[in-house]
């Protein structure tokens, strides 16, 4: 699905924005679907990425806990995800990367009707999406390295292809001088950057992130937002699902608020 | 600046490409952990299956050997008794009998068995120190039968009757005919025991299979959400069932291939194994022949085959009840 064309490798440390910026014009250069993948092709430029239309999602016998959700999520948009605790935000988000089928309503994801998907349909959808976890879901076993390269090494490309781009990125979180450490010696912040890193590796068409800054202090918390938002303006569609008021505060976006497993568009 | 607000020099250009390939990574970590998905447990049940499955197989192709050697002799060769009857002399009989097959066509080697030869024939029914002459002990022919030339046995019979009315004929086809029933149940039993221990290997397989994709239950979610396809994932467990399975199989046949191979060079093997006496002067030395070892080498392979193939089609089935 995606091929690496050759590029020059930029310096990383040149400062601040224009750092990132670079960053991510390098990732847009450096991974792009081929001309005729399935799933870009599906995407019209400003077109929508995601839609939910009267959907509705219950555990077995249980209530429902996602009721009439109805949304869009366009390309290259940014909203933040909110609402109390137990509202729904993680049926919701399970519900965005195929974790879980609804039991009613219409989810089209990259132009697909995911109640048809078939297995490896649903690899290829996942591949445009970027998965930020609360509990970082990193694989302990693996160096900070093996964890940002694995969206690529699953590709089956060889390591030496990819080994530039893991390192310039993990240089770029600050963690260039911890890539051979393992995720159980990492701290908090540490460990919410290589799953950034892992999300990102591939450049995704659009990145989820649940609660991204619950584990990091406020100033980390608000580099995190930058790249994030860094990221949207390149044309990556970001939903960061937080209960965090300051960090949605600090940037003007759409915000998609869960009460009751009910959704307004806020 | 870097995200975690670290100012550093900006570097001069081609530094960073050199500073790349310079770069240490090693060897990707497995995405499995080998220990977390086969244990030595598993390699030594593959082990003493396969073992067991060869030692069946070969034992297979022992027994038919033998009842192939047996029924090539028994087919290649005829009796013909002479029964003693009253006011009757045997010895001439047996003579006269001697001349009739002697000159019949597709018979070779005819000859009259000795009164010695005959007392120990005999001597398992009537004990030894017998004195032959006072019973009426039949005269025994026995011939060759050409490889060029089938006789007419059926018209041998007829000569042989017309000659002298008590001597009949035998061609042995009846204990031919036990022989190959014998064989064919040795022959069923063993792929009966093969099948049953082939199958058990498969499910030992499929339960280690399960429990490993279920102990890795959280790598495997998260290859679901990088994107990694159900077939990328099968084959990252596979890999490893297939290193448990040869190494199981490979130590299981060659166990069995070194147990023949000391049972050949090792004289009356077979007759100091308690309980089989009357087995060892059934099917002689176990000297197995090159058929019988490349039966173990197809069983090490089937072992093999069936073991990944298990693991393989289990890992489908556990991850997708996973997604």
């Amino acid at each position: 699905m995606l091929e690496t064309i050759p590029r020059a490798i930029i310096p990383t440390d040149n400062g601040g924005s224009s750092s990132i910026l670079a960053l991510i014009r390098h990732l847009n250069f450096a991974i792009r679907p081929r001309s005729g993948a399935r799933l870009a092709r599906s995407i019209r430029p400003g077109g929508r990425l995601i839609r939910f239309e009267n959907v509705g999602l219950r555990y077995g016998t249980g209530p429902e806990v996602l009721r009439d959700v109805s949304f869009a999520i366009e390309k290259g948009s940014f909203q933040f995800l909110t609402g109390p605790s137990g509202a729904g935000k993680s049926s919701l988000l399970r519900l965005l990367f195929l974790s879980q089928r609804p039991t009613r309503g219409l989810i089209t994801l990259f132009g697909h009707d995911v109640s048809g998907l078939k297995p490896d349909t649903v690899a290829d959808v996942r591949r445009q999406i970027g998965i930020v976890f609360q509990d970082f879901r990193l694989l302990d076993h693996m160096t900070t390295y093996d964890n940002v390269a694995l969206p690529l090494r699953i590709l089956g490309r060889d390591e030496r292809t990819y080994r530039p781009e893991v390192i310039e990125l993990l240089q770029w979180v600050g963690l260039g001088e911890r890539m051979h450490a393992l995720p159980p010696v990492l701290s908090g912040g540490e460990k919410q950057r290589v799953a950034i890193a892992r999300a990102l590796i591939r450049r995704p068409e659009l990145l989820l992130a649940d609660e991204p800054t619950g584990n990091v202090d406020p100033p980390l918390a608000k580099r995190l937002l930058h790249l994030f938002t860094e990221l949207h303006k390149s044309g990556t569609a970001v939903m960061i699902a937080t209960h965090d008021l300051s960090l949605m505060e600090q940037f003007d976006a759409r915000r998609l608020v869960l009460n009751e497993g009910r959704l307004y568009d806020d | 600046m870097t995200i975690n607000g670290a100012q550093k020099k900006p570097l001069p250009k081609g530094a960073m490409q050199r500073r790349l390939a310079a770069s240490n990574i090693g060897e990707p970590a497995p995405i499995v952990p080998a220990g977390t998905v086969t244990g030595r447990a598993l390699i030594t049940v593959i082990a003493i299956m396969t073992f067991l499955a060869a030692i069946t197989a070969a034992s297979i192709t022992l027994v038919q050997d033998a009842t192939t050697h047996w029924r090539s002799d028994l087919a290649r060769e005829i009796t013909i008794q002479i029964r003693a009857r009253e006011g009757a002399n045997v010895a001439a009989e047996t003579a006269k009998v001697a001349v009739v097959a002697n000159n019949f066509p597709g018979l070779a080697d005819v000859r009259i068995l000795s009164a010695q030869e005959t007392g120990r024939m005999l001597e398992p029914w009537l004990g030894r120190g017998l004195e032959l002459d006072t019973l009426p002990v039949p005269g025994i022919i026995v011939a060759r039968i050409r490889d060029d030339v089938e006789p007419d046995l059926d018209s041998l019979r007829v000569a042989l009757k017309k000659e002298v009315p008590n001597a009949s004929l035998d061609d042995h086809r009846g204990w031919s005919a036990r022989l190959s029933a014998m064989s064919d149940g040795v022959l069923f039993g063993g792929a009966l025991v093969l099948l049953l221990v082939l199958a058990s290997t498969a499910l030992s397989v499929i339960f280690a299979t399960r429990s490993a994709v279920s102990g890795n239950r959280a790598i495997v979610e998260v290859l679901h959400f990088v994107g990694a396809r159900d077939s990328f994932i099968a084959t990252v467990f596979q890999k490893h069932f297939l290193i448990a399975s040869l190494k199981g199989a490979l130590a299981g046949g060659i166990a069995a291939a070194a147990l023949f191979a000391i049972a050949a060079i090792t004289p009356d093997f077979l007759s100091k194994v308690p309980g089989t006496g009357n087995t060892a002067a059934l099917i002689g030395q176990l000297m197995l022949q090159p058929a019988g070892y490349m039966g173990i080498a197809v069983v090490v392979l089937m072992v093999v085959i069936i073991a990944t193939v298990a693991a393989r089609v289990t890992v489908f089935r556990t991850i997708r009840s996973i997604d």
